[in-house]
């Protein structure tokens, strides 16, 4: 995971104050102090899992994209087709390198005709902004007319995550969202928080239904207050980076730095859907068409029995046969046995091929499955 | 602030020791506990096997990460804790009490850190 390079000054949340009256336990991640965990980290993934969690992202990169061009202009810098989305819609997308690797991947929001919102790890902030400032100047043609504005010291990101987190939003004081119940999966609505607007996103990265908020950084802490005062007879609990990595690793989601990289062509990773190949131009269409080389690993699950957790870089086998690397693996909270996610040898990633991890030297079994592991119920 | 009781010997990995007798029992510090996060699995040196100070004998792993067990003394285990292999959240619910890993029958003992210096050594 490399860091910023633009700042190497440790960057806090504008929630740190409050995580710090909550106890957490910090960690870095891409050189922001983030909370890893507030008590117990598997109690938080099931509190996500059965009601509601709570999670502080002001962490990720929010990038505003304006002006006539917006549309075009990601549709040739990005992976997907963002101008056939409708405004008050969300897509999951990637940007590419010229070679066809994932610089990161991406939620974007069409916030209007002419204006969207780009989210980014905060692991790669710089590396989307100074990407997309690039290719504003022009893809294979004439520069686009867009502004591109890095919102990301300004927004709070807020998460409400679990089966419950509807009714927690409802329930909260000084939240207005008008059509809240009907806002659906990938979309988002405009609201409102003790007289300043907000908005509300049903997205997330826990395979949970959930929402996410952006606010203005002077109006998280309150939010955040109200949030867990409403969501606390609900069973919301506040949860932290360890928590959001073993939901998302059951999920079957990507983690930049693990799953996703600069060497990694989208189809590897189970992401060709998300390029949009009959677009005439965009950033990386000539190493998409072509391809990765015959027999380029490609992203698998893997489960196994026991309690042994394989970890990410942990190698692979087929008897003898090393056939691939563990990129992310935990046991898994919910269905209580290990799971990890691994690029293997194609030859090899079958569903219900049974390779070999190598826990520290001990051969542990495990069967390919389908992604996600975990998947709620509709 | 993690508890450090004043009552038992510490090593730099770790590891917190009772010595009662020539048995010693040997088990992982709250601030251990607190930075793997929540213990799901252990794995303990079986009864009669004989540790070398210093040399890694067990594990002991959260969903986050995976933390290794040192021998802090040479000796024969006499005892491994078997509820804790059953319920290792026990590490991190009474990481000085039920949460014990394994006794040892001690042959010789290398120095060992008092409470106020393995405080020290973690900073608190």
């Amino acid at each position: 995971m490399s860091e910023p390079s633009h700042d190497p000054a440790p960057r806090y949340s504008p929630l740190h104050a409050v995580h710090e009256a909550l106890g957490a336990a910090f960690t870095d991640f891409a050189g922001w102090q983030m909370p890893v965990r507030y008590s117990s980290d598997l109690a938080e993934h099931h509190a996500v899992r059965t009601a509601a969690g709570i999670f502080d992202i002001s962490h990720m990169a929010e990038i505003a994209v304006d002006g006539p061009d917006a549309a075009a202009f990601l549709d040739a810098a990005l992976a997907g087709r963002l101008s056939a989305m409708a405004v008050g819609k969300a897509k999951y997308s990637l940007i590419l390198t010229e070679q066809g690797g994932i610089v990161d991947d991406l939620i974007v929001y069409r916030m209007a005709d002419t204006s969207y919102l780009v989210v980014a790890n905060a692991s790669n902030r710089f590396a989307v902004v100074d990407a997309l400032r690039e290719r504003a100047a022009g893809v294979g043609g004439p520069a686009f007319a867009v502004e591109l504005d890095d919102r990301t010291e300004q927004i709070a990101l807020i998460a409400v995550q679990g089966p419950a987190s509807e009714a927690v939003l409802a329930a909260t004081a000084g939240l207005e969202i008008p059509g809240l119940t009907d806002l659906k999966y990938y979309a988002w609505g405009s609201g409102s928080f003790g007289g300043s607007d907000l908005m509300v996103a049903r997205t997330g990265y826990t395979g949970e239904d959930g929402f996410e908020l952006y606010a203005p950084v002077e109006h998280a802490a309150a939010l955040w207050a109200a949030l867990t005062a409403a969501g606390e007879p609900l069973g919301l609990v506040p949860c932290g980076l360890a928590a959001r990595d073993t939901l998302r690793l059951e999920a079957g989601m990507p983690l930049y730095g693990h799953e996703l990289g600069t060497s990694i062509l989208p189809v590897q990773a189970g992401l060709g859907r998300v390029v949009v190949t009959d677009k005439q131009v965009f950033v990386g269409r000539d190493a998409i068409i072509a391809g990765p080389p015959a027999g380029a690993p490609v992203l698998v699950g893997l489960a196994a029995k026991g309690r042994r957790a394989a970890r990410a870089e942990y190698p692979v086998y087929q008897g003898e046969r090393l056939v691939g690397e563990v990129t992310s693996g935990a046991l898994s909270p919910t269905l209580g046995h290990p799971i990890a996610m691994a690029f293997v040898d194609p030859a090899v990633a079958e569903p219900g091929t049974v390779l070999d991890l190598d826990v520290r030297g001990t051969r542990i079994p495990a069967t390919v499955v389908p992604l996600p592991f975990y998947k709620k119920e509709a | 602030m993690s508890a450090i009781p004043a009552d038992l010997q510490y090593t730099a990995e770790h590891e917190w020791v009772r010595l009662d007798g020539d048995v010693a029992t040997v088990g992982i510090t709250q601030y251990a506990a607190d930075a793997l996060g929540d213990v799901v699995y252990v794995d303990l040196p079986k009864v009669g096997s004989a540790l070398a100070a210093g040399s890694i004998v067990g594990e002991v792993e959260s969903t986050k990460s995976v933390g290794e067990l040192y021998a802090p003394l040479d000796g024969e285990v006499v005892e491994a804790n078997q509820a804790v292999v059953d319920a290792p959240e026990t590490i991190n619910s009474d990481p000085y009490g039920d949460g014990w890993l394994v006794k040892v029958r001690v042959s010789s003992t290398p120095a060992l850190l008092s409470a106020d210096e393995y405080r020290a050594l973690i900073g608190e």
